[in-house]
């Protein structure tokens, strides 16, 4: 007995395998497209920025003449910058996200809270810009502090970790969040013993995304009235500093062709310290998706 | 409890890396503080004596009188704050960086826009705020509102440049009225700017609103009625428009034009009262024979000067030294009497 007609199955699954091939193909260009642009971006810039980065070039101070212009005080002003944001960003916003998957109660409210944190993080930065502007530096009277400007650029990519936070928790099973509470373990014991360690690597890919905006963010930077010459590095939050993206801003924005240089040498300057950064968390990220 | 423990651990020793990241750089400041500014000391020691050298010999033709920094630096005096016009901030870098060099004070200076300047003039967070067009009333308005009086320096001249591509050879000069036909979009080939002009379909660029050079070509040559061109925010962009397309034009800074020169044919301009026109050069402008000839500034806040003594030394230092720092950003510098003048403007400390 004949259970399956194999001319009626080979007859349709031509198509399925073609459209099955033609799909990965799709998919493969797709990615290819990111990466070719990605690498010729690189490659140009790095074209452009050999013969300028050097030592001198990261331990002097910048300068109007290209032969001593250095990248200095942009690296470590825009350093200080993320000593300030990143610890402030972090604790805001996984504070916040506990608060709404956690503890807030479920209603209308909460459900609207929730929205508009998502729909800030489609504010363009130069309105944190503006907003900075008008409490920190005005207001608060910081001026143009690193402090001014690290809240500033903190509250820019609170919702950025906030929403990737809340994916986070959600994704922990309520069965592990039950099993706890059924042990006795209180509210606070359950999100910081179970439900934290278990959502941190996702917490953290969301705190790299924001990372990585934060410090080559310029709009808010030139809002604020960042200097773009500074002599001294600053000794404390309270100080003035310069960073790495108004630099290289203003590089670009000279008529004499060598700065053009410069500004690539600080891209890539840039780029590095920003690859530093991320790796760090992702290291980080590895050692616990390990333990959980 | 160990787990929690391990956490609390992870989360300060993510904290530890990145203030390590921070203090640790700071510690180093220190010493590559020291060789930084020994560096640039000696990179400027011939330059500094060749100012200085300048300036005795000034003085000594005029028996003592002429411009001189006499004051000394402070050390308890208020950080010396200046913001305002990207287009004034190459000539103010270069003071500044000498100024440390030789001064040893470290002055900030932002380029983030005439607008800015004065806001920041304003509220108080500068002393000084660079401009590459006259203060308005608004601002001027603002200013005595908040008790600020203000002291105007000209700090250099700059000629705004029209431009056109090198294989463009019939543009041989163009008048006032001429500038407004293209740049108000009136004409779309160069045959309705002037009978004699080819037919050629022309394109017309320009650096956009948040720069004080459109602001001054818009007043001088547009009457305000705005300009209808391709508005580029990086001048940079200009040029290179102009560079790559041969019926175009462009206008920019004389510091764009001369870094470009050979890529680029500047337009001699004839001026709504003048029978004839002048040709963008350097001594053109010095002398404001040419029609776009126009002054850079800054506004000092008067009583800052009065009070802090570095101010003042710096603001000495920037007068004595502006026409060199100009010449070597690319700007013309005053005229000598006129250096002379502003000079005379600082309240005597």
């Amino acid at each position: 007995m004949q259970l399956i007609d194999k001319s009626v199955i080979a007859g349709k699954r031509s198509g399925r395998l073609a459209l099955n091939n033609s799909m990965k193909w799709a998919f493969f260009l797709c990615t290819t497209v990111g990466l070719v642009v990605l690498v010729t971006l690189i490659v140009d810039t790095l074209m452009d920025a050999v013969g300028y980065l050097d030592w001198d070039f990261l331990t002097s101070f910048s300068s109007a003449r290209v032969e001593s212009a250095g990248f200095y005080g942009a690296v470590i002003g825009s350093l200080w910058l993320m000593v300030v944001t990143v610890p402030a960003a972090i604790f805001l916003s996984v504070a916040t996200a506990l608060y709404l998957e956690e503890y807030a109660p479920k209603n209308r409210l909460t459900d609207f809270i929730k929205i508009n944190v998502s729909n800030l993080a489609g504010v363009p930065s130069v309105v944190f810009g503006l907003l900075g502007l008008a409490i920190f530096v005005r207001a608060m009277a910081m001026g143009n502090s690193v402090l001014a400007a690290g809240l500033t650029l903190a509250l820019m990519i609170l919702p950025v970790i906030v929403v990737s936070s809340q994916e986070a928790i959600r994704s922990v099973p309520s069965s592990v969040r039950e099993a706890s509470i059924g042990m006795g373990a209180t509210k606070w014991q359950t999100v910081s013993r179970i439900i934290l360690p278990a959502a941190i690597p996702g917490i953290i890919t969301g705190i790299i995304l924001a990372i990585s905006r934060a410090i080559g963010e310029t709009a808010p930077l030139v809002v604020i009235g960042v200097p773009t010459t500074l002599l001294v590095t600053p000794d404390g939050v309270l100080d003035s500093f310069q960073a790495m993206p108004m630099q290289i801003y203003a590089w670009i924005k000279m008529p004499q062709e060598e700065f053009q240089y410069l500004a690539a040498a600080g891209i890539i300057v840039l780029l590095a310290i920003l690859l530093l950064m991320n790796s760090v968390a992702i290291f980080i990220r590895y050692k616990f998706s390990q333990r959980y | 409890m160990k787990k929690s423990l391990f956490l609390a651990a992870l989360l300060m020793s993510l904290m530890f890396i990145l203030a390590a990241c921070g203090s640790g750089e700071a510690s180093e400041e220190e010493s590559a503080d020291d060789t930084a500014t020994e560096e640039s000391a000696d990179d400027t020691a011939e330059e500094e004596s060749m100012v200085e050298e300048g300036s005795e010999d000034e003085s000594a033709s005029s028996e003592g009188s002429g411009p001189a920094v006499m004051g000394g630096v402070n050390e308890d005096d208020e950080q010396i704050v200046g913001e305002g016009s990207s287009t004034v901030f190459p000539i103010l870098n270069v003071l500044v960086e000498d100024f440390n060099a030789e001064h040893g004070v470290p002055v900030e200076l932002g380029g983030n826009g005439t607008g800015t300047g004065f806001s920041a003039l304003i509220d108080g967070s500068a002393q000084f705020a660079n401009a590459s067009r006259p203060i308005s009333e608004e601002e001027d308005q603002q200013l005595s509102d908040e008790d600020i009086d203000y002291t105007e320096v000209l700090i250099a001249t700059d000629g705004l440049t029209v431009a056109v591509n090198p294989e463009n050879d019939f543009v041989d000069y163009l008048t006032f009225e001429e500038l407004h036909t293209i740049f108000s979009g009136e004409a779309s080939s160069w045959s309705d700017v002037r009978d004699d002009f080819p037919d050629e379909a022309i394109s017309v660029y320009g650096p956009d609103q948040s720069h004080g050079t459109f602001d001054f070509f818009n007043e001088e040559v547009m009457d305000e009625e705005g300009v209808d061109a391709e508005l580029i925010q990086d001048t940079n962009q200009v040029v290179s428009s102009v560079i790559g397309d041969p019926n175009s034009i462009g206008f920019f800074g004389y510091a764009f034009y001369v870094e470009n020169q050979d890529n680029l044919n500047a337009v001699p301009i004839q001026g709504p009262d003048s029978e004839e026109a002048v040709e963008p050069t350097f001594e053109n402008v010095m002398s404001f024979d040419y029609p776009l000839a126009r002054p850079l500034y800054s506004y000092v806040a008067t009583e800052a000067l009065e009070n802090n003594e570095t101010l003042h030394t710096f603001w000495e230092f920037v007068i004595v030294n502006s026409a060199d720092a100009a010449e070597a950003v690319g700007y013309v510098p005053l005229e000598e009497e006129a250096i002379q003048e502003e000079y005379d403007k600082l309240p005597n400390s």
